[in-house]
Parts: structure tokens; C-alpha cells; sequence
């Protein structure tokens, strides 16, 4: 058992993997000997050779369509995309080559790829650095998302994606990347995909993030001395719509928080289900707090657009007034 | 300081039999032996004659849009010939001849273009990726599955095909890239039929050839006859040698022509000149090859004859297995989409709505579950 950094979790996880599986490569901008932008691949260069971790020439299209070729071929590549807002390029691979290949070919072709991508804001980064693209993903039929907020979960959440047999991609919270540290077990161990996690228990209130905005939503809670329970919902794609309605029917009422702009926001669809789900259950509208419908801004201004505890606060506030 | 010439290099282009007949033996001779020559010829034959049939299928309602491949039989074939059977083939959606040649059946085309997925479920042992409907994506896959060859030191290549219009998509420009600076065995073979639908050649490059666009990447790159089997064969073979023995890839333009229409959709007299496409029609390589069977002996009128009844035999009896199959349950609309499916996707397959099903107060339980059909 050792205390790492998210960071440093994820890096433990990789090396597990490919000492485990030579069919695991690395590729990317910089995942070679400099180890990753944000040293997430550091030593595996060193440790597995140029063959297994490979440095590409940078272009996210071709990063993520050569993967595409690789899992097409049975490997288990794992592209790194530096940062979520340097998706774009390689958006048309993804959706229109990674999630649909199982289905167009019937299974005869599959393609289990792990995309890593840092994700989200507050870490003062130039613009295209701080995005929250992950209900854009979410919407793509094929694909998992992922988003760990603990380094325990990252570990266990990379070696189920990595071992799944669809593409995922696996979205890694950029500012909580060395916020903190927890015990992370040595031996191996695998968190399931689409299933959430627990954080606390509460009676008055449920609420649901995922990602950076966790640990937000921990500090509002603390703030409000109010039973809350948090759930971290660790998947977007498929969600742990169990855990969220056993909550809700508990507590008839909810609170979603999310980085990402609030329309379309994957906390639309936590909404409705609980809508759906749980309707007889509510005291109160479901209530989203979420980074605003507009351009992420620079980081002056970033904390202004990223749900802090002061605006879960007045959420939870609202929700409990009814 | 006096400037100099720092690079400079020419593009080679290789003609074996041309328009005329006129057959370059010292390239030719021992290329294809006589028996393939006459297989090779079958499998023309059969493929335009897929394309008519499929054209009629198309206009009487029995099939979907249909991009016939008339005119550029030789360069597909040829480079099917010219790989090894355990070689990736990455085609677009026009290497029909190559692919029957590899081995798919010719019920699995038509099963596609009659919307059925499982035209796509190519067996693993024929090395063949489904066909591309984006332009230019699949090289990107082409370079991954080579990569993923010479990760296992298997000496398997990847030979991706793609037409003129592909190069001007970025994945174009980044496979070529990939594949030169991180030395994977594949081989580009750029088919050249001068029209992307009604866009011509001259708005994809502006360059006097397309080959030399190998040259920004570093890799060899070389113009073919694209009507000449011959031809195509032997850049092939050496392309796929090169691929094989050095892991080098290099850039192939063969320059050929769509006889046909894009599609079944489309009406190529809007955009072209009658006097250009009987220009080509003088150029088919089934003509070509034809005629020079004839003046070697291998060929005659009779067995012409002969062969057009077993063609069309062969494509009528495609066509009843390929709509001989069933049409899929409609459970098969959720089966793929993950090898396992997450309770959102199991409700949505066992009642086959999307509402609140069960939660009203009146009904406390879930719909029934109902059946494939």
C-alpha cells in the first residue's frame, strides 16, 4: 500500500498493465521519455522500450486512428490525448470508426482501445485546456466514459477500461491530479464500469458529480452541516442509475454538479431520469449546478465559471426550501 | 552564400501492356503466369458483371445505393493478386475484384448495399476491413493494423485503398506521416479516377501527379497504369516488398477512370464530357487483358462465351443467397453495440420503448418483455 497522487495511481496502473499484457502499448505527443505533459507516463519508456510507449507525430486524428487499427488487429493501445480540448481533431476516429465498429461489423471487428485525456479546469492553463467534453462522448452510442475523482478509483477504473472490449474513453480530471494523495493498494484490483461510488451517506438531499467537482461538492456539504449523501458516479456512460434512484427515493431530493455548460450537460440526463424514476418521490425540482453555457473562459476568470461550494451551497439550499 | 539544390527527384511511371496492345515483355514476362492470367481475367468478368446486375437491382427497388466499380477492376485486382492472402486489405468501397479475389463472398457485398450489417461480418481469416464510407479514414487503420503486424513480427503488410479525392483529407496526410516516420509496413495505393463525384483532379492537387505527394513524407512513391494489370501488379509486388522486408511504405497512384456513375445515385453527364468517358472506355482493362489473351493463344470467342454465361450464373445465384437472408430480428439493433449491454440498453431492447415504463403508480412493475420480432 502506498500514498499517491492520482498521477501517480494511474502511472501504477499502466505499469501493472503492461507487465501483465505485451499487448498494452502507449502512444502519444510526448508519452515517450519525457513522460506525458503531466508525467503521467513517466518511466514507461524506459522501463518497456520505444516499442511499447511511443512517441507519435502530433496529430490527434492519426493517434487515435492508428489505435483504431491496432485494437482492430488485437492489441489493447492507449492513446493519450494531452489535453480534452485537442479532442476535436480526432472526434471523427472516435465516433465514427471506435464506437461504431462492433456494431457495423456485427462483432467480426472490435476495438478495445483506452483513450486517456485530462479533463476539466482550475489549473490556470491557456485556453483549450480546461474543457469538460464529456457528455459529448456520453451521447456517442459505443462508448464508455470514465472519469475517476480519487486516485484509488483511478487505478482500479484504468485496469477495467483497459481490459474492457469496447472503446472507452477515460477522462482524468486534470486539477485534482496531485490535490491530494490516498492509499492506493500495490495488488491488483478492478472497479467496474458503471457502477458509482458512495462518498457519504446522507438523509435530506442526493447529490450527483463526478470528476474535479467531487471534491467541491464535499467541502459545500461540510459547509452546510446539512445529511447529504454524495454520490461520485465514477462512469457517465453507462451510469449507476441504481445507486442514484435508491438515493433519490430516499431522499426526494437531488442536486447534480457538473464543470461542464449546464444545456445538453450530462446533468441533463441524470435530471430526467430521476424524473422518470423517482418522480413520486420528489420534494423538490432536480437541481443543476454546472459551468455556464459559455466559451470556458481564460483562467482569470475560471473559478467564476466553475461550481464551487458557495453555488452547490445555494443549490442545496433551494432544493431543501420546498 | 550561392543557393543549391538540396532535393530533387523525378516520378516514374510504369506502363507493361498500354491502350494499344503494345506489351513490354522484359517487364511483363514471368509477372503472372498464364493460368492466373486467366483466373485474373474470370474475376474481372464477373465483378462488371456484379456491377450491372446490381445497377438494375439498385433501379427496380431490390437494392440500396450502389458505387459500381467499372473501369478500375485491374488496379483492385492487381493489388489483391500481387499481397499475400494473410495481408491486410483496407479498401474504400470500390475494390470489389480485389476483395472477390482475396476471398469474400459476393453475397457479402450485396448484402451491405442492401443495408444489412451483416454483409460487414467479413471472416477474420481473409484479412479484409469492411468497407470505408468516410473518405480517407481507413489508412489511419491500415497503418494501426500494419503496426500491430510488425509489433508481433508477423511480416504481415496492410495495402489501403482510397481514390483521388481521399487526398485531400487530413487522415490521408497523417497516415502517409505515420506510416514513414515510424517505418510500418504499408502500401498506399491511391486509385486515381479522376473524379471525386463531380469534383475533378484538379481541385484535389495541384501538383502534375498525385504520387509525388508521397515525396513530402519521405517515402517512395510511384505512377502506374492503373488499366494494366501488368503494371499494377508489379509496383505492387514491389511496394509490398519493400513493406515486408524494410517496413518502408510507399505511395502508388494508379491512374484509372470510373466508367460508371459515383453511385447509383449520382449522374455523371452533369458534370462530364461524353467524349472523355469514351476516351476511357477504349482503356478498360478488361478489353486489354482481353485482347492480349487472344493474341497469346489463352483466349478465344467460344470460351468468351462461355465464361459470360458462368458469370452471370455466378452473380444470379449471389443474388438469391443475398436476398435469400432473413432480415434480423430487431433485437439485432442493440445486440453490437458492446459485447455486453448495460441495463439502459437491456430495457430499452426487452420493451423497445424509451418512456418512465413502470413507474407510474398504476403500473409498479416493468413493461413485459417482447419478443425479437
Amino acid at each position: 500500500m502506498a500514498n499517491l497522487t492520482l498521477v501517480q495511481a494511474i502511472n501504477l496502473a499502466l505499469v501493472q498493465e503492461m507487465e501483465r499484457d505485451d499487448r498494452v502499448v502507449v502512444l502519444g505527443e510526448d508519452v515517450g521519455p519525457n513522460g506525458g505533459v503531466f508525467r503521467v507516463t513517466e518511466g514507461l519508456h524506459k522501463r518497456f522500450g520505444g516499442h511499447r510507449v511511443i512517441d507519435t507525430p502530433l496529430a490527434e486524428s492519426g493517434i487515435i486512428g492508428t489505435s483504431v487499427g491496432l485494437a482492430m488487429a488485437g492489441l489493447r493501445p492507449i492513446p493519450e490525448i494531452q489535453f480534452e480540448g485537442f479532442l476535436g481533431p480526432a472526434y471523427d476516429q472516435i465516433c465514427s470508426h471506435a464506437a461504431r465498429m462492433r456494431t457495423r461489423t456485427r462483432g467480426a471487428f472490435t476495438v478495445p482501445l483506452t483513450v486517456r485525456v485530462p479533463v476539466g479546469g482550475g489549473i490556470h492553463a491557456p485556453e483549450l485546456h480546461s474543457d469538460s467534453p464529456e457528455a459529448i462522448y456520453a451521447h456517442q452510442p459505443g462508448l464508455k466514459v470514465v472519469m475517476p475523482a480519487s486516485p484509488y478509483d483511478a487505478k482500479g477504473l484504468l485496469l477495467s477500461a483497459i481490459r474492457d472490449p469496447d472503446p472507452v474513453i477515460f477522462f482524468e480530471p486534470k486539477r485534482i491530479y496531485r490535490a491530494f494523495r490516498e492509499e492506493v493498494p500495490e495488488d491488483e484490483y478492478t472497479i467496474p464500469i458503471g457502477k458509482a461510488r458512495m462518498v457519504c451517506e446522507g438523509e435530506e438531499l442526493t447529490m450527483v458529480s463526478w470528476g474535479a467537482s467531487v471534491v467541491q461538492c464535499m467541502q459545500a456539504i461540510e459547509k452546510s452541516g446539512r445529511s447529504i449523501e454524495l454520490i461520485d458516479l465514477r462512469t457517465i456512460y453507462p451510469f449507476d442509475m441504481e445507486m442514484v434512484a435508491a438515493s433519490v427515493r430516499k431522499t426526494g431530493r437531488a442536486v447534480v454538479v457538473h464543470e461542464a455548460p449546464k444545456t445538453c450537460g450530462f446533468g441533463a440526463e441524470i435530471a430526467s431520469r430521476i424524473m422518470e424514476e423517482c418522480f413520486l418521490h420528489l420534494e423538490a425540482p432536480v437541481q443543476r449546478v454546472a459551468g455556464f453555457d459559455t466559451i470556458m473562459p481564460y483562467y482569470k476568470l475560471e473559478l467564476e465559471y466553475l461550481p464551487d461550494a458557495e453555488r452547490i451551497g445555494l443549490a442545496v439550499d433551494e432544493a431543501l426550501a420546498y | 552564400m550561392p543557393t543549391k539544390t538540396v532535393f530533387k527527384t523525378e516520378i516514374e511511371y510504369v506502363s507493361i501492356l498500354d491502350e494499344h496492345g503494345q506489351y513490354d515483355p522484359k517487364l511483363g514476362d514471368g509477372l503472372v503466369p498464364d493460368e492466373d492470367l486467366i483466373r485474373l481475367y474470370e474475376h474481372m468478368t464477373a465483378c462488371r458483371h456484379l456491377d450491372e446486375v446490381a445497377f438494375k437491382l439498385q433501379r427496380s427497388g431490390r437494392m440500396g445505393t450502389y458505387p459500381q466499380n467499372m473501369g478500375q477492376e485491374a488496379t483492385s485486382l492487381g493489388a489483391a493478386y500481387a499481397l499475400e492472402k494473410t495481408d491486410w486489405m483496407v479498401p474504400c468501397y470500390r475494390e470489389n475484384a480485389g476483395l472477390f479475389w482475396r476471398g469474400m463472398p459476393m453475397e457479402m457485398v450485396l448484402l451491405h448495399w442492401m443495408g444489412d450489417e451483416r454483409g460487414n461480418a467479413i471472416p477474420r481469416e481473409l484479412f479484409c476491413t469492411p468497407l470505408a464510407i468516410p473518405i480517407g479514414t481507413q489508412m489511419l487503420h491500415a497503418a494501426g493494423l500494419a503496426w500491430a503486424a510488425k509489433y508481433r513480427d508477423e511480416k504481415r503488410i496492410a495495402c489501403t485503398f482510397f481514390g483521388d479525392g481521399a487526398t485531400s483529407e487530413g487522415d490521408f496526410h497523417e497516415a502517409m506521416n505515420f506510416s514513414a516516420n515510424l517505418d510500418l509496413p504499408v502500401v498506399f495505393l491511391c486509385q486515381n479516377n479522376f473524379w471525386a463525384i463531380s469534383v475533378p483532379g484538379r481541385i484535389q492537387c495541384s501538383a502534375p501527379t498525385l504520387a509525388q505527394r508521397g515525396l513530402a513524407y519521405g517515402m517512395d512513391c510511384i505512377q502506374c497504369d492503373g488499366n494494366d494489370l501488368f503494371a499494377v501488379v508489379k509496383v505492387v509486388r514491389e511496394a509490398a516488398r519493400r513493406a515486408r522486408e524494410e517496413n518502408r511504405p510507399t505511395f502508388i497512384e494508379a491512374v484509372t477512370y470510373r466508367l460508371g456513375d459515383h453511385t447509383t445515385a449520382d449522374d455523371a453527364r452533369r458534370y462530364r464530357d461524353q467524349a472523355e468517358v469514351d476516351l476511357w472506355k477504349a482503356r478498360d482493362p478488361l478489353i486489354r487483358l482481353r485482347g492480349f489473351m487472344k493474341e497469346k493463344g489463352l483466349w478465344n470467342d467460344s470460351k468468351e462465351a462461355e465464361l459470360q454465361e458462368k458469370a452471370e450464373r455466378e452473380v444470379a445465384e449471389a443474388v438469391q443467397r443475398a436476398e435469400g437472408i432473413e432480415t434480423p430480428p430487431s433485437t439485432d439493433v442493440f445486440d453490437h453495440t458492446f459485447a455486453e449491454l448495460d441495463p439502459q440498453l437491456t430495457l430499452q431492447r426487452a420493451t423497445r420503448r424509451t418512456t418512465s415504463i413502470g413507474q407510474s403508480p398504476d403500473a409498479a412493475a416493468p413493461a413485459p418483455a417482447v419478443d425479437g420480432h
